[in-house]
C-alpha cells in the first residue's frame, strides 16, 4: 500500500470531494449507504464535490478527496493529476482505485479484440490497453479496500483523517476477522476453498460468515504466503486453471495476486 | 424569447449514476438535434466473461452496478440456469424475489430522496434540503435503510452481495431470523406510504410520452424477478426471443448502445411496468396510487417519481408478505450441473428491465455474454423527451430550461455506470 504522511490537521468545516473514474459507482454510493451517520457528517465538513448526490460544486483546493474508479484513458489520465493537485489528503476506496478493478482483466487480453467483441464500431470508443490504480499515476495518502469498501470502516478512515489521526484498520488476512467471529473454517471442516488466508481484512469474514469460502474481493494482504494456500486450493480439488481464474477477478492486478495469474502458478513449485 | 443562435452548457449534470452529456441544438426555434452522450469508460464484461465458468457470473456481473448489482445477479443466475435446464421455485425462488424487494426499496428511496426530489422542491441536493426539512430527508434515509437491511440479512452486504449463487444461495435464513426484519419493514411501510402522498403534492410540468412501453409481466404477481415480456402495443413474448424483437444499435456519440423494440424507440422502467401490471399492485399500493390520483396508466415521465413511490410500498409489502409465507428450503441451493447450450434471464431492475443471456460448452464454460441494461433501452426514449420539452419550452430562459432538462433526464433515473458515465448538458441556439 502507498501510503504517504498524513498532512497537517485539517481545518474546521473542511471541504471534501468524492470523485468517479472507472467503476460501478458503489464505492461512492457506500458513502451515501452511511444512513446513520450522513446528515452528522454533513454538518461536520464541507461537501465540495460529490455529483452522484448534489448539483453544487465549490472550487478547489479541497482538504480531503475520496476517489472512486481506475484509469481507462486518457483524460482520466490528466483528471487524477489535477485532483492530486487540488487534494492536500488523496484517499481512494475500493478495488477499482486500488488495483485497477475487474475491467483490469483487460490487461491480460488484447483490448482491441474486447472492443470489437462488445461494440460493433469500435473506433468509436477511446479506452486504454490497461486499467490500472490510482496509485500508478498520482501519489495517494490512503488505499482503503474492498469490492466494495465497507461502510464502516469508511466512516473511520474519514473520521481519522478529519481529526488529522492515522486510521485504525487492521492490514491482516480475512482469516484473522474469521478466527475473531468464532467461525468454524469452510476449508479445514468442509474442504471448501478459501482465499481468507491471503485476503486483507476489512469484510469481516463475510463469506465464511455465510458458509461460503472468501473470494478475495478485498485484495491480498500485507505479505501473503500465495504458495502455501496454493497447495491447499488444490488439496480442496481446484483445477491449476480453477486456482488461475480464483485470483483473476476483482483484484487480479493487485501485486501478490498478479504473481499468480500473469507468471504462472507452477512458478511457485519450480525448483531452485 | 427572441436568440436566434445561442450555446448554453453544463459542465456535467448531477444526481445520477454515472457521467454522461447531452448536446441539444435549436435553430430558429427548431430543435434540430438532442442526444445523449455517454462516456462512461467501457469495461467490457461481455468480453471477459468468455472462458469464465457458469458459476461465476453472479458475483462478476453484480460489478456492473453498485446501485443494483442484484438486479445483474439475478438476470444471470435465471440465464444460466436456463441453459443448463434447472429452473428455481418455491422458497428459493421467493428468497431471490425478497432479496430483490430489497433493492427496489433501497434504490428507488435513494433516487426518490437523494436524487430526485431536490429537483421538485428547488434544492441542490438532500443535504441542503435536510436544512429545512431534516424530517423529511432523515425519513427517506431510514426506508432506504430498510431496504439494505433486507440485502444486508439475505445477501450479506447492500452492494455486492455475497450470499447469491447459481441454483439458489450459499446460507438459507431460518424463520426467526427473518422475524426482527419483518417488525422493521411494517415501520417502513408507513413511512412508504407517506412518501407517496408527499411527492403527489409536487409539481409536474405537463408531457404526455407516446412510446411504446415494455415491462416483464409475471402470472399473479407485479414482475420483479421473472415473466414474460409485453408492450403497450399489444407485443408479447418469450424472453428465448428477446434477440429477435429488442436489437441494440451503436451510435458514434455514446459508449452504450441503444436499443430498438421491432426497430421503433420504447421505453422500460416504472412507468412501463405501472402501466402494464398495475392491477397485480398489492391492495395498499393499488389504494395509494388511487388516492395519489394515478389512473391505470401513467405517461408523464415527470410523474415516475410517484410510481416509483407506489412501488416502494408495494415492494415492501411484498416483502413482509414473503417473509410471513416462508418456509426454510432443505437445501440453500439446487445443483446446476452444466451443459452445452443458450439460456436466457430477464429481470425487472428498479429502472428497468434487464437481459441477460448466455452461451455454454459442456463443461459450463461460457462461449458468449449478451447484457442489456435499461438505460441503453431507454436513451432513445429520454433523447425523444428532451427534444419535446425543449420544443415546448423555448420561452424559458437558458437557465430554466436547462434545470427543466436535467429533470426531465432524472425522471428516468438513468444508470449510466450500468453502460457507461460523464453528463454535461450543452444546449446551441443558432
Amino acid at each position: 500500500m502507498s501510503t504517504s504522511s498524513l498532512g497537517p490537521t485539517l481545518s474546521p468545516g473542511p471541504k471534501l470531494a468524492i470523485w468517479k473514474f472507472t467503476s460501478c459507482d458503489g464505492c461512492q454510493l457506500t458513502l451515501l449507504d452511511c444512513e446513520d451517520e450522513l446528515l452528522a457528517l454533513a454538518g461536520q465538513v464541507r461537501i465540495a464535490h460529490f455529483r452522484e448526490a448534489s448539483s453544487h460544486v465549490l472550487p478547489g483546493p479541497y482538504d480531503v478527496s475520496l476517489v472512486e474508479g481506475s484509469i481507462t484513458t486518457a483524460e482520466e489520465e490528466r483528471r487524477i493529476r489535477w485532483i492530486r493537485e487540488q487534494s492536500r489528503v488523496l484517499i481512494v476506496i475500493g478495488a477499482c482505485a486500488t488495483s485497477g478493478g475487474i475491467q483490469a482483466l483487460r490487461n491480460f487480453a488484447d483490448v482491441a479484440e474486447f472492443r470489437s467483441l462488445v461494440y460493433a464500431s469500435p473506433e468509436h470508443i477511446d479506452t486504454l490497453a490497461t486499467s490500472t490504480p490510482i496509485s500508478a499515476h498520482v501519489p495517494v495518502d490512503y488505499e482503503l479496500r474492498g469490492c466494495p469498501i465497507d461502510r464502516h470502516q469508511l466512516v473511520e478512515v474519514l473520521c481519522a483523517f478529519l481529526v488529522g489521526r492515522k486510521p485504525d484498520l487492521p492490514d491482516t488476512s480475512v482469516c484473522t476477522e474469521c478466527k475473531r467471529r468464532g467461525l468454524t473454517c469452510v476449508m479445514v471442516a468442509e474442504g471448501t476453498p478459501c482465499l481468507g488466508p491471503v485476503t486483507h481484512a476489512g469484510c469481516g469474514a463475510l463469506c465464511p460468515a455465510y458458509r461460503r469460502g472468501c473470494f478475495g474481493c478485498f485484495g491480498p494482504m500485507t505479505a501473503p504466503n500465495i504458495p502455501a494456500l496454493i497447495d491447499q486450493l488444490r488439496a480442496c480439488g481446484l483445477s491449476e486453471v480453477a486456482i488461475e481464474r480464483a485470483f483473476r477477478t476483482f483484484n487480479a492486478t493487485a501485486p501478490a495476486f498478479i504473481d499468480v495469474t500473469e507468471v504462472g502458478i507452477r512458478v511457485h513449485d519450480a525448483p531452485c | 424569447m427572441t436568440h436566434r443562435a445561442r450555446q448554453l452548457t453544463v459542465s456535467s449534470l448531477a444526481r445520477v449514476e454515472g457521467e454522461g452529456a447531452l448536446l441539444i441544438t435549436v435553430h430558429d426555434g427548431q430543435v434540430q438535434r438532442a442526444a445523449l452522450q455517454i462516456y462512461e469508460p467501457p469495461r467490457f464484461f461481455e468480453a471477459f466473461l468468455r472462458g469464465r465458468q457458469h458459476t461465476e457470473p453472479a458475483d462478476i456481473t453484480a460489478r456492473i452496478c453498485g446501485i443494483c448489482p442484484v438486479a445483474y445477479q439475478m438476470s444471470a443466475c435465471q440465464a444460466i440456469e436456463d441453459a443448463c435446464g434447472v429452473r428455481i421455485d418455491g422458497p428459493l425462488a421467493d428468497l431471490r424475489r425478497l432479496l430483490y424487494s430489497g433493492e427496489w426499496i433501497s434504490s428507488h428511496a435513494l433516487h426518490i430522496y437523494l436524487l430526485h426530489a431536490p429537483d421538485f422542491l428547488g434544492y441542490p441536493d438532500a443535504i441542503s434540503l435536510a436544512q429545512d426539512h431534516r424530517d423529511i430527508v432523515e425519513r427517506g434515509l431510514a426506508l432506504k435503510k430498510a431496504g439494505n437491511a433486507i440485502m444486508e440479512l439475505l445477501g450479506g452486504r447492500a452492494i455486492h452481495p455475497i450470499n447469491v449463487r447459481l441454483g439458489g444461495f450459499y446460507r438459507t435464513p431460518s424463520r426467526a431470523e427473518l422475524a426482527p426484519l419483518a417488525e422493521r419493514l411494517r415501520r417502513a411501510l408507513d413511512a412508504a406510504v407517506t412518501t407517496v402522498r408527499w411527492v403527489n403534492s409536487f409539481e409536474f410540468p405537463d408531457l404526455e410520452l407516446d412510446h411504446d412501453l415494455l415491462a416483464v409481466r409475471q402470472e399473479h404477481r407485479y414482475a420483479i424477478d421473472r415473466g414474460n415480456l409485453h408492450a403497450t402495443s399489444g407485443l408479447a413474448f418469450d424472453v428465448a426471443d428477446f434477440g429477435a424483437h429488442v436489437v441494440e444499435e451503436q451510435v458514434p456519440h455514446s459508449t452504450a448502445l441503444h436499443a430498438r423494440l421491432d426497430g421503433h424507440r420504447y421505453l422500460a422502467g416504472p412507468l412501463a411496468r405501472y402501466t402494464l401490471n398495475s392491477g397485480q399492485l398489492s391492495a395498499t399500493a393499488r389504494q395509494v396510487a388511487a388516492e395519489a390520483g394515478l389512473g391505470s396508466e401513467c405517461r408523464n415521465p415527470f410523474r415516475s417519481i410517484v410510481v416509483r413511490a407506489v412501488e416502494v410500498v408495494y415492494a415492501l409489502d411484498e416483502a413482509l408478505r414473503l417473509i410471513a409465507e416462508y418456509e426454510p428450503p432443505e437445501r440453500p441451493f439446487l445443483d446446476v450441473p452444466p451443459r452445452a447450450g443458450i439460456g436466457h434471464g430477464v429481470t425487472e431492475a428498479p429502472r428497468g428491465l434487464l437481459y441477460h443471456r448466455y452461451e455454454l460448452d459442456a463443461d459450463g464454460l461460457i462461449r458468449s455474454a449478451i447484457i442489456i441494461p435499461p438505460t441503453s433501452q431507454n436513451q432513445g426514449a429520454i433523447e425523444d423527451d428532451l427534444r419535446r420539452l425543449v420544443a415546448a419550452n423555448l420561452d424559458l430562459d437558458d437557465q430554466r430550461l436547462t434545470a427543466l432538462c436535467e429533470q426531465a433526464i432524472r425522471n428516468y433515473d438513468p444508470c449510466i455506470s450500468c453502460s457507461t458515465h460523464f453528463l454535461q448538458l450543452t444546449v446551441q441556439r443558432r
